[in-house]
């Protein structure tokens, strides 16, 4: 089953490659992998999804919380979340193509940010689902570049992830 | 305030932490510690013949002791030297403080002069490890690597201090903390009431119980707890290989080890069991064999300071999280309790079958009951083991390296004590006896240590012969010399239908004799069983002597009992050559 798992770590130089290194070490695979400073700058705030059964993510997550820049983890799909994923998408948009890129990316409530003679750069935002969606609504044109920032998480409600 | 350089302070935060010894090797980018250590530092420096040594040294004087290990080792080639060992620590969570020297900070990322990614390489084999930034920050750096290494779950943490960190002309001010506290790391303080409650419960309803212990129990110093849980009980106990001596080897209530090599009695009682007691153990793949047919009838009760010990392969009933001692405690007196509330707990009649059947595999093939030799002349390398046993009265502290010599060490000398059997169990690593025997020997030098060992482990570290003699460190190697690498040559007697491939030295061996006396040390070469015994005692009784025995053995025995793989249960077992479970 797909996980989001997030988790707060010290803000130090090889904090990230423990993370990662611990995935690849232990035969792990990230789908995404998304991580900023929070509003306390001695904290990053990481968010990586995976697909694995149960018994190997409570391995995983002890694995992880083992680490010792991993200063507290949540596996946010656990609970009620939400999560957004953001996509730069460059396509190529000329002769009726132009008009239907613009139509469905209005359908999927996206923004042309930037605009050239032959091309158009969608954002979009969303979940994974569907910015996957959208690539797909863009079948017929013809796409020249995908950019995602990986899924950001937080939970619903009162439940937070901090010190 | 003290101002100090940061050679200085790395010096003298070694005497605060009351380190006894800094195994190491000097090089380019430690030298500016080096001189601090030189100039004035009261712990002694062994000086070893390569990085490896280093490391074993550091942590086998750790195993005795219990004290973390400290090693010093230069950038580049010293550091990655320095890698099998702590490799070798991890795996067997051995406390370690290895600092490496690095380039210069501007330098750093350049592909300067022994430059390499220490805190790279070493990432998946540390506990944690820790690049200096500025040389303020080592006193706190170096407190808090004591404090990782030696807590919780211990192991090997690495500092990398770049050169000019340490520069003799930039001073700061000294002070090293007293304690450390870190928001990111707080190991396990005690288990959970409640499940301590259950298993004690669980425990006590068993109709076939075993106690499986492992090197968590002599980490956490937990034998005298374990001891008295079992004899409490009167239930039978198994150690893994990191956990001989954990209980005493030599009390009728020890089954000996488990697992590959263990006993047929351990792995009988193991299989047939209906409870199981894991204590700082981890159901590795060497214990277990196939683990989906893994004691089938067995309720799990695992007990681990590592959370991630727990149900990583055998799932666990009733996990505790939580140090061996204060465990054990709480589970005494649950026990206590519910037995004084119900006196027919234990159920004494099943546990009088239980111990019937154990007895019964023992005596049809005990390790000690069922094992018959010819008569020749011709010495067997359980021979060899029993005779040091007898000539060092059970009491000496045993280091191996890695192969069939090991498992005959392991399966012979009965350990009554913890920390007397020190061996590189995790990683396998061939090459740690001798060096890991020094730093034992160091730490205790009145107590016999014998380093058990093959011509083919001896030859991966022999140049700290040399150590030895700059040391005086009268360690006893016991070559058990086959003329072979013999478990790989046991493996293709098994399997590739002995095709030894590449397990031969031909007529390359040295002459180990001449070898040691070019050192200055004793060499003595036995090839007689008839002389096995006086030579054993000729070599213990030379107390300040290193002494070489060169022991030739039966090249063509093997290892018994051993698992059957792949698809084996615990059960399932070769006996002898063409006998099996």
């Amino acid at each position: 089953m797909r996980r989001i798992i997030s988790m707060l770590m010290e803000n130090e130089p090889g904090a990230l490659s423990r993370v990662v290194g611990l995935f690849s070490q232990r035969g792990y695979n990230i789908e995404t992998l998304n991580v900023a400073p929070t509003d306390d700058p001695t904290l990053s705030r990481l968010t990586l999804t995976t697909v694995e059964n149960d018994l190997r993510i409570e391995q995983l997550t002890k694995q992880l919380n083992k680490l010792v820049d991993v200063v507290k983890l949540a596996d946010l799909t656990e609970g009620a979340h939400i999560e957004r994923d953001t996509m730069l998408i460059k396509v190529r948009a000329i002769g009726a193509v132009r008009e239907e890129v613009k139509r469905t990316t209005d359908i999927f409530r996206g923004q042309i940010v930037d605009v050239g003679p032959t091309v158009y750069t969608i954002q979009l935002t969303g979940t994974s689902d569907k910015l996957d969606a959208f690539v797909a609504a863009m079948a017929g044109a013809e796409i020249l570049e995908v950019v995602r920032s990986g899924v950001a998480g937080i939970s619903r409600g009162e439940k937070v992830l901090s010190l | 305030m003290e101002l100090l350089s940061g050679g200085e302070m790395i010096a003298r935060a070694l005497e605060d932490e009351g380190v006894e010894y800094i195994f190491g090797y000097p090089g380019g980018a430690v030298l500016h510690i080096y001189d601090a250590l030189f100039k004035d530092c009261k712990v002694p420096h062994v000086l070893v013949r390569h990085e490896q040594a280093a490391t074993h040294a550091a942590d086998g004087y750790a195993r005795a002791t219990g004290k973390p290990g400290v090693v010093l080792v230069t950038s580049g080639p010293g550091a990655t030297n320095a890698v099998t060992g702590i490799a070798t620590a991890y795996m067997d969570s051995i406390p370690m403080v290895v600092l490496s020297g690095q380039v210069q900070s501007h330098l750093i990322g350049e592909d300067a002069f022994q430059e390499t990614d220490m805190i790279g390489i070493s990432r998946p084999i540390v506990k944690h490890s820790f690049m200096v930034k500025h040389t303020e920050e080592l006193p706190l750096i170096i407190k808090k690597a004591f404090h990782i290494a030696s807590s919780g779950r211990p192991g090997p943490v690495v500092i990398d201090i770049p050169k000019d960190l340490t520069r003799p002309d930039a001073t700061y001010e000294y002070s090293y903390p007293k304690t450390v506290k870190m928001r990111s790391y707080s190991p396990a303080q005690r288990g959970h009431t409640g499940q301590i409650k259950k298993a004690a419960k669980l425990l006590l309803a068993a109709k076939r119980p075993v106690i499986y212990s492992g090197g968590g129990v002599i980490l956490g110093d937990g034998s005298d707890l374990l001891t008295q849980l079992a004899r409490k009980l009167n239930y039978p106990v198994t150690n893994t290989l990191m956990g001989l001596g954990g209980y005493p080897g030599s009390d009728p209530q020890f089954l000996g080890m488990l697992g590959m090599h263990g006993f047929y009695e351990a792995n009988m009682a193991m299989h047939h069991s209906d409870c199981i007691l894991a204590v700082g153990a981890r159901f590795d793949d060497r214990v277990t064999n196939t683990v989906d047919k893994f004691c089938p009838g067995a309720k799990v009760i695992h007990i681990d300071v590592d959370p991630a010990s727990i149900s990583k392969t055998v799932m666990a009933d009733i996990p505790i999280v939580g140090p061996v001692q204060s465990v054990l405690t709480e589970l005494l007196a649950q026990i206590d309790l519910l037995t004084e509330k119900d006196s027919s707990i234990p159920d004494q009649p099943a546990l009088e079958r239980w111990w019937k059947q154990i007895d019964d595999w023992r005596a049809a093939h005990g390790l000690y009951t069922g094992r018959r030799y010819d008569e020749s002349d011709m010495i067997m390398p359980q021979q060899v083991i029993e005779s040091l046993y007898r000539a060092t009265k059970g009491d000496a502290y045993v280091t191996s390296d890695v192969g069939q010599h090991q498992m005959f060490a392991a399966q012979y000398y009965r350990f009554d004590k913890p920390r007397r059997w020190i061996n590189s169990g995790g990683l396998g690593t061939m090459g740690f006896g001798l060096p890991a025997a020094m730093g034992v020997k160091l730490a205790f030098p009145d107590s016999d240590v014998a380093c058990v060992t093959g011509e083919g482990s001896i030859q991966m570290n022999i140049q700290e012969l040399s150590t030895c003699t700059q040391y005086n460190t009268a360690v006893k190697i016991i070559n058990l010399r086959n003329n072979y690498l013999g478990m790989v040559k046991q493996w293709q007697d098994m399997q590739y239908e002995g095709r030894y491939a590449m397990s031969t030295y031909e007529d390359s061996l040295p002459d180990f004799v001449k070898l040691v006396e070019a050192y200055g040390h004793v060499g003595i070469q036995v090839k007689k069983l008839s002389d096995l015994d006086g030579a054993m005692e000729a070599a213990f009784a030379m107390k300040d002597k290193l002494v070489f025995l060169d022991i030739f053995i039966d090249p063509m025995e093997h290892v018994y009992p051993m698992h059957i793989a792949p698809n084996g249960s615990m059960k399932d077992m070769w006996l002898s050559k063409n006998e099996r479970t």
